[in-house]
């Protein structure tokens, strides 16, 4: 059993890694298993992410070296740099992992029956286990070029399940093209900066590379080149246009996935300037950068979204809108880094606000995808303008859809007001007018709920959905863990913060426990 | 000056491929564009790993005293290149696609989504 | 276990909330049931009051997404026009953008020092 433990980061991503092959084949005998196995699959990684958080939480990072004798060798026969690739999971780590574990557990579960009606099905599963492992992958290495790796993996996935009903519509061919032009951009950009990095230290571990980062010129062009490219795929505005149109033409299940993939992203934006970088760069400067990056997703973000007419791109324009808030939350702990004061007094707490954040966003913004999914399963339309009195017939969806916008519009008790919160309260004090913009856009997005809950919910039955009815059991199964999820973080903030978030915070603030759990001296 | 030479190339590279994807108005042309680019990164890889005079990293029938390059920047870049084919593949099929549904490869024209 | 979330300002708690909230509206439903009891069913006060104007028809009385907040956009429209033209859907403006914010960010990053 301690042995299965050991090798745990590598059995979360390897068993959805073979079971992407298999599908195929067990879609040949059977067409019904292919659902069935992938949710196993997801299953056994989100028990062993659950294992491995477990022990991180309680022992420290974990290492996974591959190819090594036994894994937690990073330093074989007395080098001084690590030569194999290696996994290097810590509490911001395996808090991602969480998230992509849940998410894309649900997302299976989910797909049983809203994808029941369409054809090749075993390429789909295969596509999502894949996405999956990508995330993972991204979330859980810690080699930079193998990052760019699983970076591609992610992107080429979710490119080919955006446009999965390519074949028979333009527009998810139109949106699939887009994220897989600019993310091939990113990616590439990623790819130079790993070759800058390599030529100047010849490393490619994080940590190695961390420890030995002096901010030269060409370190300054390497950030200058992640900083930006890692912010697009998380949807930060002015480069986000192509989150609308991605997440409203891929299946919602998908669209929940997308959702914590663009967080993966998100995470390693903050791994490179946290653990990569730290001090040594200029943290005001990038620090301002990302704040801007948020005041301007958050606030350009909601008010397109009050203007949307269909119900994914309205809730897509509040996926930017709320990956600003995250943004916010720790632009302004990296503003303060090199000021431990100021740090100590605000900065943690903006940070663990904007962390906490990241996971919230995931769970309501999911549970949103997938109302939205099944209005589109029951309507067959994502027009606002053709819904109505959808509560009439769809009671648990209604009720799914009010505690999912309650949450996110930042409503006490749900989860999102315990994270609006901090952030609000701890970035006050390092600039006040931030913190009034950051009131504003949640008040806007209550009232653009508002208006999706009026025109999709209330008012009279419509005489077109007088036969729709509510949705198979297999969505209301994901519909109701995920707001069980909001409901209980919404009612213990304290527990999640204390146990999750503040040690994936200090992962990232303290660079020395990062380095050294590779390097040693510890 | 002459050692330069491959970083002035990745520089034409990639800044060929970027003036494609910002003002070519047709899907295989940004196509190129990506793979542009994409060539550009590769070599600037392969070229971090370039030694004067040595061989190729293989023990068996070096000669004594050779030097040898380092294989990493080569792993790194066939890895890439293999990426870089599969990304072209799908970029490639999809613009099939849509030239199927919108019978046209401007980008003015493949603009449904937008506001 | 009442849950003390610390904020560096002050603590959020969501189970005294709900308390209160169960409190103050028990409070509420019992001053509401001390009301006046002159409501009848299937009488005048079951019909919708417009002014005096006839009802329409059930289904013709429901409003569509593209009318709510009309005055919202409609006052902020020199706001919204460059904004949404922003947005045009071109791909080409897609790398723009991307490249354009890369090269300021190595400006700024390069500049700080």
């Amino acid at each position: 059993m301690n042995n299965l433990l050991n090798h745990a980061p590598i059995l979360i991503v390897a068993i959805p890694l073979l079971a992407a092959f298999l599908i195929p084949i067990v879609g040949k005998v059977n067409k019904k298993a292919e659902g069935i196995t992938t949710t196993f699959a997801l299953g056994i990684s989100l028990a062993l992410t659950i294992i491995l958080a477990i022990k991180i939480l309680s022992v420290g990072p974990q290492v996974y070296v591959f190819g090594a004798k036994s894994p937690s060798l990073t330093l074989p026969s007395g080098l001084k740099f690590p030569i194999r690739i290696m996994f290097e999971v810590d509490a911001m780590g395996i808090f991602m992992g969480l998230i992509t574990a849940i998410v894309s557990f649900l997302g299976a579960i989910y797909s049983l029956t809203f994808m029941g009606k369409y054809d090749g099905l075993d390429k789909y599963y295969s596509l999502l286990l894949l996405l999956t492992v990508g995330m993972f992958g991204m979330e859980f290495t810690g080699d930079i070029f193998n990052f760019f790796v699983f970076l591609e993996i992610a992107s080429i996935a979710s490119v080919a399940l955006i446009s999965f009903r390519g074949t028979d519509l333009g527009e998810p061919a139109e949106a699939g093209f887009k994220y897989m032009v600019v993310s091939s951009i990113s990616a590439l950009m990623v790819l130079f900066a790993v070759g800058i990095f390599y030529g100047q230290y010849d490393l490619l571990n994080f940590a190695a590379i961390a420890s030995v980062i002096k901010y030269s010129q060409l370190d300054k062009i390497a950030l200058g080149l992640l900083v930006p490219v890692l912010a697009m795929k998380a949807g930060a505005v002015p480069m986000h246009m192509w989150t609308p149109d991605a997440y409203s033409e891929a299946p919602a299940p998908i669209t929940m996935i997308l959702v914590a993939a663009s967080q993966a992203s998100l995470y390693a934006l903050f791994r490179v300037t946290f653990s990569l970088y730290n001090i040594s760069l200029s943290t005001l400067t990038v620090g301002w950068v990302i704040i801007i990056f948020g005041l301007l997703s958050m606030f350009i973000g909601v008010t397109m979204a009050i203007i949307q007419k269909d119900i994914k791109r309205l809730m897509a324009y509040h996926a930017i809108s709320q990956t600003g808030y995250m943004l916010l939350g720790v632009g302004v702990g990296l503003a303060v880094l090199a000021n431990p004061a100021a740090l100590q007094k605000y900065g943690i707490t903006a940070m663990e606000g904007g962390i906490f954040h990241i996971m919230n966003h995931a769970m309501y913004k999911g549970l949103l995808f997938l109302t939205a999914g099944a209005l589109f399963y029951r309507t067959g339309t994502r027009d606002l303008n053709k819904m109505g009195g959808l509560a009439h017939s769809m009671k648990y969806t209604t009720i799914f859809f009010i505690i999912g916008a309650a949450a996110i519009a930042g409503l006490p008790p749900f989860n999102g007001f315990a994270s609006k919160l901090l952030i609000y309260e701890s970035v006050y004090r390092f600039n006040p007018l931030l913190s009034i913009i950051a009131m504003v856009v949640s008040i806007l997005t209550l009232a653009s709920f508002v208006k999706v809950f009026h025109s999709a919910f209330l008012g009279p039955k419509l005489p077109q959905f007088k036969e729709a009815k509510e949705v198979p059991r297999s969505m209301i199964f994901a519909m109701a863990a995920l707001s069980c999820i909001i409901i209980f973080f919404g009612l213990f903030p304290n527990l999640i913060v204390k146990n999750l978030v503040h040690p994936a915070v200090m992962s990232l603030i303290e660079q020395f426990k990062y380095t050294g759990t590779v390097l040693g001296g510890m | 000056m002459i050692d330069n030479f491959p970083f002035i190339a990745v520089i034409i590279f990639v800044g060929l491929g970027i003036y494609t994807l910002m003002f070519k108005k047709n899907l295989i042309k940004i196509a190129i564009g990506v793979c542009l680019i994409e060539n550009g990164v590769n070599l600037f890889l392969i070229t971090l790993g370039y030694k004067k005079g040595a061989v190729a990293p293989i023990y068996t029938q070096v000669p004594s005293g050779q030097s040898m390059v380092l294989p990493t920047p080569q792993a790194l870049t066939l890895t890439s290149i293999v990426i870089g084919i599969a990304t072209t593949a799908l970029i490639l099929s999809i613009a099939m696609m849509i030239y199927k549904h919108y019978s046209t490869l401007d980008t003015e024209q493949v603009r449904r989504l937008r506001g | 276990m009442l849950g003390l979330l610390e904020t560096g300002s002050g603590f959020w708690s969501a189970i005294i909330w709900v308390v209160v909230v169960l409190v103050i509206s028990s409070i509420v439903i019992y001053i509401r049931n001390k009301g006046e009891e002159s409501y009848k069913k299937n009488t005048e006060q079951d019909k919708p009051f417009i002014s005096g104007n006839p009802e329409l028809s059930k289904e013709g009385s429901h409003i569509a997404a593209s009318h709510i907040y009309w005055g919202f956009t409609e006052a902020l429209k020199d706001y919204y026009n460059p904004l949404v033209k922003i947005h045009t859907g071109n791909i080409n403006d897609y790398s723009g953008w991307i490249i354009i914010i890369t090269i300021i960010i190595l400006i700024l990053v390069g500049v700080s020092g």
